[in-house]
């Protein structure tokens, strides 16, 4: 009987709870999967973070799904059991018992569309405490969605089924519940094994400080330009409506001539707030740049007014990869300046000017360091880092005010990696360009930036200097700043 | 909003029948034998769609494909001049395999095609029409020995645009003849038909409540969720094309026995797009059907499909413009429903999403 518990980004645990899961030894068996069903006959049970319930589907239809009971019929005596009539009175009597085994009394024949979030995630786990040959259980972050009263219930319940011999696997990054249920810690960072600290001796700061880690190698450059206090973009109550992305409530001050760092972790909305701004997405609240109110929900405006985006999602937004090297770092300027093109009294047919194109993406191969062949080779064929170099060429051509880059390094090697953290500090202190730099990394966060506002569940949490202790940024992540203070 | 949309659709539809009605002077038993009629050969290829409806596969355009099963079938019993009840039950034996093989094709096609089945299927009958044309145009006659004159074109090979099904005509809509008058019209009820009509919907429902017509209803509702509890998405997605090409056939062979005449190369073009138009006239959409809605959309659009060419007739002195507008209507209301769907499945994810919060 055994528990652990892990904290650290949770999409990065589920690939290796994944890998883990393809050469795993349960019982002294070893087993590999290839398919959900595999490890399901196996005797192992997940909670999923995103709920994988039918909302049309009642609830003990939920909790029986692919397993009903069955009665046979002159149908299925013929074709095969797979025609045998549905039981629904013990497909009733069996959710009924399993709700009632986690404590909960709603009826087991609603639909569970329109129940309450909390209700779902234990119909969750009522249909895995279902199963009768659960073996392992695991729960993908079950907390993240349940208020507090809810939460402590869902703890009971996870020792209720731990002394009854089920083994428990629970990943979260609330790290007083782990401290609070677990027998066994294993903390992850970045896809690796970095503490096994003992629940009774630990702490939740020293937990705080595995996840987060050390600094990396990348030295701190000190500033020769000073940032002001003077504002630059202000944000207040940003609400957003991407996927996957939580942005609900952001309160944000950007100062004239800084870098600010946003981190947190993944889906608690830090890459929301450049798209929100952006136009990406559709965005609500009240943004003021440059002591003008900011229309939302306008790209084109964004960039006219002196915005620009090094976008996240490099491929889909970012470039044209069967496009020329020149053609991509013009491309905004060319779009929402009007440059690079010849002069035409009739403004639909102004041409390219190709010479200046040219020019100019030879002047910024040479500035950024571009390994390419020229300024007329195809994008898609320059790696990670150089295509991250071109977008970031094209953001610098827009000669933006403020620039807004997301994950400047997700995806290249270590070498490019550094090579683009030198060129966005270079940008902010000889170019005098605001920078809001948005990273999963945040060593190289701390390393580059004059702030760093870590959010949480689409709230800033905290906003931090780079140099604070590495608990501080831990905590934060965790939702739990005030413990820091 | 959407709940008084997707009740406005049939009602429109009824004010529309209504008002052909009132317009043409249609009799109340001249109306009756003709739906009597139409009911009986049209129900089958409307309940051939819901099975793929309930398994997430949308609306099954594919169904074209199962007619040409059911056509192959019957072209067969003709060449061997097999009559009557026989010949309609050899027709059904020869078109269930073909329906089985090509049923598992379309399958492992949409499966190729996820998310755009509806498209899919629309092009693979046309495609599908292209290989039967060969067959029946040119290699009946020529490459396989075809010796009918009465079927084959002049030249020798190919055969002739309209197949006569006069042996089988009312093979099963006569088994039981039940005949009488109603204010001097005679009304022919097909007694046999509306059973097996009767009988599909029955075994439609029980299917809904066995184990696979559950995992079909979870795979239809979230193909994701429905793979992670275990459910084998990909093979179900095959049989339930199977099982929607396979009741095309025999609905077809339903609808022939009918009609009586074959057109080789034409028959079976309009069936998807008519049995898809009849049941979306009903109100359901393409994730949501039940078998009281393919009735109720057989009735409704057949009903039109009576009145329109009077009503053209008595408005405007021809009949024509009636049927331009019964097309014109139908084709408007095949829009509307698909455009509704996709509004308010695009509407129903942003609640989810904000609702998961």
């Amino acid at each position: 009987m055994t528990s652990s518990a892990a904290g650290a980004p949770a999409l990065e645990l589920k690939g290796i709870v994944k890998e883990y899961e393809q050469n795993r030894v349960l019982k002294g068996v070893s087993l590999s999967f290839q398919s959900p069903a595999e490890a399901m006959e196996a005797g192992i049970g997940m909670v999923h973070q995103e709920f994988m319930l039918l909302p049309g589907f009642r609830v003990a239809e939920n909790i029986k799904l692919n397993r009903e009971p069955t009665l046979p019929n002159p149908a299925s005596r013929v074709l095969g059991k797979k025609l045998e009539s549905l039981d629904v009175a013990r497909m009733r009597a069996d959710a009924r018992r399993a709700l009632d085994a986690v404590g909960l009394g709603i009826d087991e024949w609603i639909r569970v569309a329109g129940l309450p979030v909390g209700h779902m995630q234990f119909i969750e786990i009522a249909r895995e405490v279902d199963k009768e040959r659960l073996k392992l259980l695991i729960f993908d972050e079950p907390t993240a969605v349940l208020t507090e009263s809810d939460a402590e219930k869902l703890l009971d319940i996870m020792r209720g089924l731990a002394s009854k011999g089920h083994a428990i696997l629970f990943i979260t990054h609330r790290l007083d519940e782990v401290l609070a249920v677990a027998n066994r810690i294993t903390v992850l960072r970045d896809g690796e094994v970095v503490g096994t600290p003992d629940p009774k001796t630990t702490t939740v700061a020293r937990i705080a400080e595995l996840m987060v880690g050390r600094p990396a190698a990348i030295a701190a450059q000190r500033r020769f330009f000073a940032p002001t206090t003077e504002p630059a973009l202000g944000i207040e109550h940003l609400r957003e409506d991407m996927p996957g992305e939580r942005v609900e409530d952001i309160s944000l001050a950007v100062r004239r001539g800084e870098i600010l760092g946003i981190g947190g972790l993944a889906g608690h909305g830090k890459l929301g707030i450049a798209n929100g701004i952006m136009g990406l997405y559709p965005a609500w609240g009240r943004v003021v740049f440059g002591e003008k109110l900011f229309p939302l929900n306008e790209p084109r405006e964004a960039l006219e007014r002196g915005l620009a985006f090094v976008s996240e999602d490099r491929r889909g937004v970012g470039l044209l990869p069967e496009e020329s090297v020149e053609l991509n770092i013009a491309l905004s300027a060319l779009e929402a300046q009007g440059r690079f093109l010849h002069p035409s009294p009739i403004p639909a047919l102004q041409v390219l000017n190709h010479g200046a194109m040219h020019r100019h993406a030879l002047e910024m191969i040479r500035a950024l360091d571009i390994r390419t062949t020229g300024p007329s080779q195809q994008v898609r064929r320059l790696s990670g880092g150089n295509q991250q170099k071109v977008c970031v060429a094209r953001a610098m051509t827009l000669r933006p005010k403020l620039l807004f880059v997301s994950e400047p390094t997700r995806g290249i090697d270590v070498g490019a990696k550094e090579r683009v953290l030198e060129i966005l500090t270079a940008l902010n202190r000889e170019q005098e360009v605001t920078l809001v730099v948005t990273s999963s990394e945040l060593a190289e966060l701390r390393a580059i930036c004059d702030r760093v506002a870590i959010v949480y569940r689409g709230k800033v949490e905290a906003i931090l200097p780079p140099d604070a202790p590495d608990a501080a940024f831990g905590l934060a992540m965790a939702g739990e700043s005030a413990r820091a203070a | 909003m959407a709940r008084v949309l997707r009740h406005l659709v049939p009602l429109l539809f009824l004010a529309l029948c209504v008002f052909g009605i009132v317009v043409a002077k249609i009799t109340a038993p001249f109306l009756l034998s003709e739906m009597l009629v139409r009911i009986g050969r049209n129900s089958v290829l409307v309940l051939s769609l819901l099975v793929p409806i309930l398994a997430g596969l949308g609306l099954n355009f594919g169904i074209v494909i199962g007619a040409m099963a059911g056509q192959i079938g019957a072209i067969l019993i003709v060449k061997w001049g097999i009559p009557g009840i026989g010949g309609f039950g050899l027709a059904w034996l020869i078109a269930t395999p073909i329906a089985i093989l090509l049923g598992i094709a379309t399958g492992s096609l949409f499966n190729r095609a996820k998310g755009r089945e509806m498209v899919t299927g629309l092009i693979a009958g046309f495609f599908a029409n292209g290989l039967y044309q060969l067959l029946f145009l040119f290699a009946v006659g020529s490459i396989i020995p075809f010796h009918n004159p009465a079927m084959v074109l002049p030249q020798g090979y190919g055969l002739r645009n309209t197949v006569d099904l006069s042996t089988i005509q009312y093979a099963i809509d006569d088994l039981i003849k039940l005949r009488f008058h109603l204010q001097g019209v005679e009304i022919r009820v097909p007694v046999v038909s509306y059973a097996l009509i009767a009988a599909f919907c029955f075994l439609t429902l029980f299917f809904f409540r066995t184990r696979l017509g559950q995992q079909f209803r979870a795979m239809g509702q979230d193909p994701h969720v429905a793979a992670i509890a275990g459910i084998p998405v990909e093979r179900n997605r095959i049989v339930a094309t199977v099982l929607s090409t396979v009741t095309a056939a025999w609905g077809q062979l339903l609808f022939l026995q009918n009609i009586g005449t074959l057109n080789t190369y034409s028959s079976h073009e309009q069936v998807g797009m008519f049995a898809i138009a009849a049941l979306l006239v009903s109100g359901a959409t393409v994730s949501q059907a039940t078998v009281g809605q393919a009735l109720l959309g057989t009735v409704l659009f057949h009903t039109l499909f009576v009145v329109s060419p009077l009503a053209g007739k008595a408005l405007a002195g021809d009949a024509q413009i009636g049927e331009y507008f019964r097309v014109f209507v139908a084709y408007a209301l095949i829009t509307v429903a698909l455009v509704l769907h996709a509004w308010q499945s695009a509407r129903a994810a942003r609640e989810a999403r904000r609702e998961t919060r």
